[in-house]
């Protein structure tokens, strides 16, 4: 093991860190967008659900259902490579916001009706008592105690979805992924490329997953 | 050059030949939950045993397979496990061990949290019964997590059959794979074949999970009222 | 039409699924008056008074405040519910805002009030109710007792017509019970209409210049308190009396 480790070509590592930070931007980039998306996406849907708003309710229901039950690589082969067939040509990233956004949407849109779900119906009661419109009712006293209930949930789907990033590589886009497999190809550095590529993640994804973890303690604590 | 559209599907062996494609996903990722639950229920109890080393230990342990993305998890085993162990493993063989590791992390960490959801009193007045530590689970605890457990076990094989996709990029030959087989076949006759074959395997893919979520909703909500 | 009519409830009926929660109840408030709901549980009583609010929509009859009829299908309820405030049985104050920003909500979101005018009000009710130094604790903070009295500040604070009350104490240990009763008789002596569901006997005999005693979804007598508590007029209210060994104080 010691001598696996000494094997390690350090120069190598330190001549490509660079290609890996960018690489790191882009993956964070692309995630923060779809994040952000998914976040309007799913908090819209839950709405229609929680308001029971006729027909368009039961078109969230099935796109929940498509999306929830099929795999982020076969959407974005569709997107990218079936699409272009009928006309409908998106870029790599473009492809990388609609296929994140379309999966992150129906997850955010599951924690967010749970997060409203879980606030007493004597809540809604008092609020509507006092004269507030349901948008308002929505506004101040619902949504603001959903959100701190659906807190946990919405940090495990923020993990989730940096993780699905990793796909975005067959879209041709140059991420973490992609710059490793590249790395394999080009130099055969396999080993290095590789643990920069695990680190990278970690970088990325242990500073969130230990607040993940403080907040769902705070929450049931409080 | 004519058209074929959905008829791509239909032509020749195709759909069959996709089927296959898909029958190999499926294969892996039900053997992959089946020995994951298992390992899980195992590592789910060791995890709640009071020992700090054995907490630290299986918490890195968690921690990693919960942030590392299959993929890369996918990558490290099949490119990097022959350099370090020097023995070479081929695509389905590298796509057991992570889906196995992930699995048994995922499930260990589902058992553990339907463990600690039993009250404390239960272990306490089994152990007051003058039963053993290890009677007290099998008679108390897991008749009581496992109700509890089913339908987030089957949750967890919707997600590995999803994850389960990965595995074209290791070079296994599944439905994306076939998929793109079909359509390279078929370039000149059907250029737009690429349309039609993804959008099936979507489907495909959809028709797999639905029933599968429907069935651990259903049950979640059946055993969640009494 | 009787001018000092403020509430009348003309033959109610109220249905959950199959189940007829309220069978053609009727009353009618005065303006000033004080009324208890009495009746064993599952009578209707919290229907009733929902009801009037617009928690819960009716099947058959009519309700007017001021004359005007509230239950029609355009109803206005944001206006309406402004002239009715309403106090639930617990656990109703919103457990992210402090005890005036609960106060203030209503106030600044609904009527558009200036902040200044009612900061000023709000903290002259909370004066009163004794809780002047909890203006910026959470609910959390408070014990049952001091939230009720901050839900019954919150609902005043909008100049209702008409005050509901729900089970106000129902949840409350009982040493907190006073405190908030003595508030609501507090109030009955500034001479504020109110409908009160409650199950205590003494504080509804002190309080009521009229009790209402329902069965069963049916309003079953509508009676002075001394004639109710000494003389029921009903063999189902004498029922219900001797429950609570009522009769037998006398």
């Amino acid at each position: 093991m010691v001598d696996y480790i000494k094997s390690f070509d350090i120069d190598f590592i330190k001549q490509h860190i660079p290609q890996y930070v960018d690489a790191a931007w882009l993956t964070l980039r692309i995630a923060f967008i779809g994040i952000a998306l998914s976040l309007i996406i799913g908090l819209f849907c839950s709405l229609i659900l929680h308001f029971k708003v006729p027909v368009i309710r039961h078109i969230v229901k099935g796109y929940i259902e498509l999306s929830r039950n099929t795999p982020l690589l076969v959407q974005l082969f569709f997107l990218y490579f079936g699409l272009p067939k009928i006309g409908i040509l998106l870029d790599s990233e473009h492809c990388a916001y609609i296929g994140l956004s379309f999966l992150g949407g129906s997850y955010m849109a599951e924690s967010f009706r749970s997060g409203i779900e879980a606030i007493g119906k004597i809540q809604t009661e008092s609020a509507l008592s006092l004269g507030l419109s349901r948008f308002q009712v929505m506004l101040y006293i619902v949504l603001p105690q959903a959100f701190s209930v659906s807190l946990p949930s919405l940090c495990a789907n923020v993990i989730f979805l940096i993780k699905e990033t990793s796909v975005f590589s067959v879209v041709a886009l140059a991420d973490l992924m992609y710059v490793a497999k590249d790395l394999i190809g080009l130099y055969y550095n396999t080993d290095e490329a590789l643990l920069m590529l695990v680190i990278a993640y970690i970088i990325i994804l242990l500073p969130i997953s230990i607040i993940a973890g403080i907040l769902e303690k705070r929450l049931r604590h409080g | 050059m004519d058209n074929m559209g959905l008829g791509i599907i239909f032509e020749g062996n195709n759909l069959l030949r996709l089927l296959g494609g898909l029958w190999i996903t499926i294969k892996i990722s039900f053997i992959s939950v089946f020995v994951s639950i298992f390992l899980g229920i195992i590592l789910g109890m060791i995890m709640t045993v009071n020992s700090r080393i054995i907490r630290v230990i299986t918490k890195i342990y968690l921690e990693f397979m919960r942030i590392t993305p299959q993929l890369v998890l996918l990558f490290v085993i099949y490119f990097g496990a022959t350099k370090v162990f020097g023995i070479d493993i081929d695509g389905q063989t590298s796509a057991f061990i992570v889906f196995i590791l992930w699995g048994t992390a995922e499930m260990g960490d589902l058992v553990r949290g339907a463990i600690l959801s039993i009250p404390k009193h239960q272990f306490e007045s089994g152990t007051a019964l003058a039963l053993k530590k290890h009677q007290v689970y099998l008679y108390i605890i897991i008749p009581q997590t496992i109700r509890r457990l089913i339908p987030q076990a089957i949750n967890l094989t919707t997600r590995m059959i999803k994850t389960t996709s990965l595995i074209v990029m290791i070079g296994v030959v599944e439905v994306l794979k076939v998929g793109q087989q079909i359509i390279e076949a078929n370039r000149y006759t059907a250029p737009d074949a690429a349309l039609w074959i993804y959008g099936v395997i979507f489907f495909l893919y959809f028709i797999v999970c639905y029933p599968i979520s429907k069935a651990a909703t259903i049950l979640e909500k059946k055993w969640a009222s009494n | 039409m009787d001018n000092n009519i403020l509430l009348k409830i003309d033959e109610i009926t109220k249905f959950f699924g199959e189940h007829k929660v309220l069978n053609k109840a009727s009353l009618t408030v005065e303006k000033g008056e004080i009324v208890v709901v009495l009746g064993p549980s599952g009578c209707g009583k919290s229907t009733l008074l929902r009801c009037i609010n617009g928690l819960e929509d009716i099947q058959g009859g009519s309700i007017s405040l001021d004359g005007n009829v509230i239950t029609q299908k355009d109803t206005r309820w944001t206006e309406i519910r402004q002239k009715i405030g309403m106090v639930f049985q617990s656990y109703d104050l919103f457990p992210h805002m402090t005890v005036l920003q609960n106060i203030l909500l209503a106030p600044l979101r609904v009527q558009h009030r200036k902040k200044q005018d009612i900061k000023e009000d709000a903290l002259k009710l909370l004066e009163r109710v004794g809780l002047l130094d909890k203006k910026a604790s959470y609910p959390s903070e408070l014990s049952g007792g001091q939230r009720q009295r901050v839900a019954i500040v919150r609902a005043l604070i909008m100049n209702p017509e008409i005050m509901l009350f729900d089970e106000v104490t129902a949840a409350l240990d009982p040493e907190m019970v006073h405190e908030v009763l003595d508030v609501m008789l507090d109030l009955a002596k500034a001479g504020m209409t109110m409908v009160i569901v409650t199950h205590e006997m003494q504080f509804a005999k002190a309080i009521a210049d009229k009790i209402v005693f329902m069965d069963n979804g049916e309003i079953v007598e509508i009676s002075k308190p001394d004639i109710f508590f000494n003389n029921p007029q009903t063999e189902r209210s004498q029922r219900f009396l001797n429950k609570f060994n009522y009769t037998e104080k006398r």
